[in-house]
């Protein structure tokens, strides 16, 4: 856990940092003290018009603070030159803010090239920020971004913040404008590389339940940015500091706990009775038969999923690919233990668990989350008891 | 002798005129442009600077032309000088106002993006704001420049060059032999001239306009 090796973000701290806009009695944000660890994902979280983003651009100076100071790895962040600062320092905002007159390539290669670096070197950069963030370079490195779909847009976007290699991202409602499954893809996707990136990432939402998916830290921020708690997710979900807290986190706790956990923490077992596609309906029945199985599924040649057949349909199939009904919601060993419980609800009782080719690997279902469930209370009952 | 004729008996003068016309007005569209684009970029920003700018274009525009060359000629004599000073003049308006229209109907976010990801002020305006708002700057010179068109035959009463001189002289010798002829060729001169500027226009956009935002 607290290996610092591969750790390319750094310590980001806020010392009292106020900001007063001029013409507004209240500050908007009043007296933030807080530390952002290096290579964590910080989410600051809280209603709208709490001063989150004040808080965020006050870190790359696209807003003065009017008072206090903010040091980047150990640099007075206002002392230097904004312009300077900001170009080691990744910033990615709502439905992706590209520039329409140039394309995915000519948006990557900004901060580059007011880094001066080489032309052969932004090319290569490119496309290896493009393979990270899952678009193929051949099909997108040309497309203006009206050619692309508002995850498509906000994936470049990310590139874009992401192209100098900067230790710090700044990341203000990034995912808020696309639909849920797309906002789910891209959370997914931002985890993924920050296993790799080991960035400080400093992510505003007003969804609580992002915060809880995404964030190592999450600050929970009142009027004027105030801080009313700063925990990790396990642990706000568990003892809210107040109500206002209690209120954010809302109803169902337990379930919003199931988003911290991944299929692949839990047990799923390899239970299923599975048969190739090119297997004859006959030789599976007697399978079946002989080890008294009612369901089988039918697995394609790269072993992903395909179909369940009841033994019965058997007899009059004439082969697996025809016989019984497609699987429908699978889930994977990556997803959330929230998803899964969808999918679970949605196939009656269990779901099939794929491997990151969406091959089979396993099966869920209900009672080992409901276990869960039960696990993860008794354990926060035994910890609130304890502090 | 009929139209014809006339224009191939003549085509040397017809033709030396013509490409004075076509110059004339295209100076003056590029120096209009020049401080058409700067008014705009100082005053963008600023509500009332944007109306003010406006206000003032406007203002030019209503003064006749006829007007406007009576006054230049006692400041900077006749010829070539107080026809390019009007031809200018009327062409700010169109101009000034896209750049500020145009300047302004950039998103903020991605003025936003541009500023935070590290580009100097005068980075954003060079390679974002004007690059987006070049579109609607580009109408505002094709409209200003086929004004200009029309107003550049006026300037002939300021002795001025161009194709003005040829429907001037027409008119005036009405009745007389080629009369007809020489004010029908100075007029369809500048129609087709016109026309031959608003392809000039076309390619221009289709070369210096972004694939990205071309509509
Ligand atoms: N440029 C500005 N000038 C004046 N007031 C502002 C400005 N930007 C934000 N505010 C005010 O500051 C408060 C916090 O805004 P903001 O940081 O955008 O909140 P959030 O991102 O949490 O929704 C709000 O009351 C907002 O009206
Ligand atoms: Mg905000």
């Amino acid at each position: 856990m607290a290996d610092t090796e591969n750790v390319s973000g750094v310590e980001i701290q806020l010392d009292n940092v106020t900001k007063r806009y001029p013409g507004s009695r209240e500050p908007a944000v009043r007296d933030v003290t807080m530390t952002i660890p290096a290579g964590k994902i910080v989410i600051l979280v809280g209603p709208s018009g709490c001063g989150k983003t004040t808080t965020m651009r006050m870190i790359n100076r696209l807003i003065e603070p009017s008072s206090g100071t903010i040091t980047i790895g150990g640099e007075d962040a206002l002392r230097l030159n904004a312009d300077t600062l900001r170009r080691k320092v990744g910033y990615a905002i709502q439905q992706a803010g590209l520039f329409p007159h140039f394309t995915v390539a000519q948006n990557i290669s900004v901060v580059p090239g007011l880094l001066g670096w080489e032309r052969g070197r932004i090319n290569d950069r490119v496309d290896e920020m493009m393979d990270l963030v899952g678009l193929d370079p051949a099909q997108y490195r040309d497309r203006f971004p009206r050619q692309l779909s508002g995850g498509q847009q906000q994936r470049v976007g990310v590139a874009r913040a992401l192209a100098a290699d900067p230790p710090v991202l700044l990341m203000d409602e990034p995912f808020g404008a696309v639909d849920p499954i797309t906002r789910g893809n891209l959370q997914d996707e931002l985890l993924r590389l920050q296993t790799d990136l080991r960035k400080t990432i400093v992510f505003v939402t007003h969804d609580f339940d992002e915060a809880v998916k995404l964030g190592d830290k999450i600050a929970v921020l009142g009027d004027q940015s105030t801080i009313q708690q700063y925990d990790t997710p396990e642990a706000i979900l568990a003892n809210p500091a107040n109500d206002m807290v209690a209120g954010f986190v809302g109803a169902g706790a337990s379930l919003k706990q199931l988003t911290l956990l991944r299929v692949r923490d839990v047990d799923y077992e390899d239970i299923a009775l599975t048969a190739p596609a090119d297997e004859s309906p006959a030789t599976l029945r007697q399978r079946m038969i002989e080890q008294n199985r009612t369901y089988a599924l039918v697995l394609d040649q790269r072993r992903r999923p395909l179909r369940w057949v009841h033994v019965r349909a058997l007899s009059t199939a004439s082969s697996l690919t025809g016989a019984g009904t497609p699987v429908g919601d699978s889930v994977s060993t990556q997803s959330t233990l929230h998803d899964a419980l969808e999918a679970i609800l949605a196939e009656g009782g269990h779901a099939v668990v794929t491997g990151t080719r969406g091959e089979y690997v396993g099966m869920i279902d209900i009672t080992t989350v409901t276990d869960t469930i039960k696990q993860l209370r008794e354990e926060h009952e035994a910890g609130s008891a304890a502090s | 002798m009929n139209l014809f004729d006339y224009v191939a008996d003549r085509w040397d003068r017809l033709s030396l005129q013509a490409w004075l016309h076509v110059s004339e007005v295209v100076q003056s569209t590029i120096i209009a442009a020049v401080l058409g684009v700067l008014i705009g970029v100082a005053v963008y920003r600023s509500p009332i600077g944007s109306a003010l700018a406006t206000a003032l274009a406007s203002t030019i525009l209503t003064v006749p032309s006829f007007a406007l060359l009576g006054l230049l000629i006692p400041v900077v004599g006749l010829g070539a000088t107080p026809t390019v000073i009007a031809l200018v003049l009327y062409a700010l308006l169109p101009i000034t106002r896209n750049t500020i229209v145009g300047l302004g109907g950039v998103d903020p976010a991605i003025r936003d993006a541009a500023r935070g990801i590290g580009m100097s002020r005068v980075g954003v305006l060079a390679r974002v704001e004007l690059r987006l708002a070049w579109p609607a700057i580009l109408a505002g010179m094709r409209v200003a420049t086929q004004m200009l068109m029309g107003i550049a035959v006026i300037a002939a009463y300021a002795k001025g060059p161009g194709l003005g001189g040829e429907v001037f002289s027409g008119l005036v010798r009405a009745g007389s032999a080629n009369a007809t002829n020489q004010a029908l060729a100075g007029t369809l001169g500048v129609v087709i001239l016109a026309l031959l500027l608003e392809a000039v226009y076309f390619l221009i956009a289709r070369f210096t306009v972004s694939r990205g935002i071309r509509g």
